[in-house]
């Protein structure tokens, strides 16, 4: 196992779950729970200072029981190393902690992901739709059981007195 | 239009005298002055600039003064993608040209969504706003940007300027 994933499995021995490495790419599963607290030990111990948080995204995967898995990538700018981060969120409860407060860089990444895929992120400051307009009703359109012309939305002129012909 | 020779035969043969037709002079006068608006919103923009730079030099059919404001212009090219989100800007910058006004949607985005058969893609800016002229294309040369500009010159010249047209004739031009 890499050293870096292998610190955490140390570190965090309940909340690890598994590790891939896959062409020198290191990823990480831990327990939903524990996201914040490892994430700021990534953030803070003198072995890992990943200071620079590069991605949050997030995979729908609708055959599982626990549906969602949303993603962070890190980056450490003064050692030179990366690491992937995932955990798994049920679909009956799909919140996961903000990290905004460790990666200030969090906050128009997680408010990306609720746009598209509605995964809230527990103390957030400001989580609002962030591509879609605020009245947006259809849905969260990156989730697999979204149509993908969407439900009529593109087609509505609500600014237009009557549809020019 | 035609000419009438008079005097000065015997000096340099130049005619003295154009004749033409009031609406003719209006709308020649309209057709080689068309003011577009900057309105790129996606890589069919990058064939709209070098359309007006100097190898292909659009300023030569007389519709090369790009404007940034809508108040000052009569041709709005759309080029590029149409998210539903920005339908709205479009039909109030739209709506903010002075008459005559005309629009070329550019590109098969524009003209139909192309393969963006998605959520948030407008399939064709003639949903919301009346184009004059479909240039196809993914993205269209700057030749095929002209080929519309000139076919929009030949509706131009078609137009009646002080008559009011029968409804049959207007639906006809589709000006």
């Amino acid at each position: 196992m890499h050293l870096l994933a292998q610190r955490i499995q140390d570190t965090y021995p309940a909340a690890f779950l598994s590790c891939t490495e896959w062409r020198g790419d290191v990823a990480v599963t831990v327990k939903r729970e524990a996201v914040h607290e490892v994430a700021q030990f990534l953030h803070d111990d003198p072995g890992m200072l990943f200071d620079y948080i590069v991605h949050v995204s997030s995979v729908d995967w609708p055959d599982d029981e626990e549906r969602f898995e949303v993603v962070w990538e890190f980056y450490s700018i003064r050692k030179r190393h990366r690491l992937r981060l995932k955990t798994r969120v049920p679909e009956s409860d799909c919140i996961v902690d903000s990290l905004t407060d460790i990666w200030k860089g969090a906050d128009f990444m997680e408010r990306e992901v609720y746009d598209m895929m509605g995964i809230r992120f527990r103390n957030h400051p400001d989580l609002r739709r962030i591509l879609m307009p605020d009245d947006y009703t259809e849905g969260y359109p990156l989730r697999k059981d979204f149509p993908l012309r969407g439900k009529g939305w593109r087609d509505t002129f609500d600014f237009l007195d009557e549809v020019p012909r | 239009m035609g000419l009438i020779q008079l005097g000065r035969p015997d000096k340099d043969g130049a005619p003295d005298v154009i004749t033409t037709t009031v609406e003719k002079a209006v709308n020649w006068a309209r057709k080689g002055s068309l003011w577009p608006m900057t309105f790129g919103l996606a890589c069919c923009a990058i064939e709209m600039i070098a359309a007006v730079s100097s190898r292909y030099d659009m300023d030569r059919y007389g519709a090369g003064v790009f404007r940034a404001s809508p108040r000052q212009s009569d041709l709005m090219i759309v080029a590029g993608t149409v998210c539903r989100r920005m339908a709205p800007v479009i039909r109030k910058i739209y709506d903010q040209m002075p008459e005559p006004k005309y629009v070329i949607a550019m590109g098969s985005c524009a003209t139909s969504g192309n393969i963006y058969d998605s959520y948030s893609v407008v399939q064709g800016v003639d949903r919301f706003v009346p184009v004059d002229i479909y240039v196809p294309g993914c993205p269209p040369t700057p030749e095929a940007l002209f080929d519309g500009i000139l076919k929009l010159q030949e509706r131009i010249m078609q137009k009646r300027v002080f008559v009011q047209q029968p409804e049959q004739v207007k639906a006809s031009l589709k000006v």
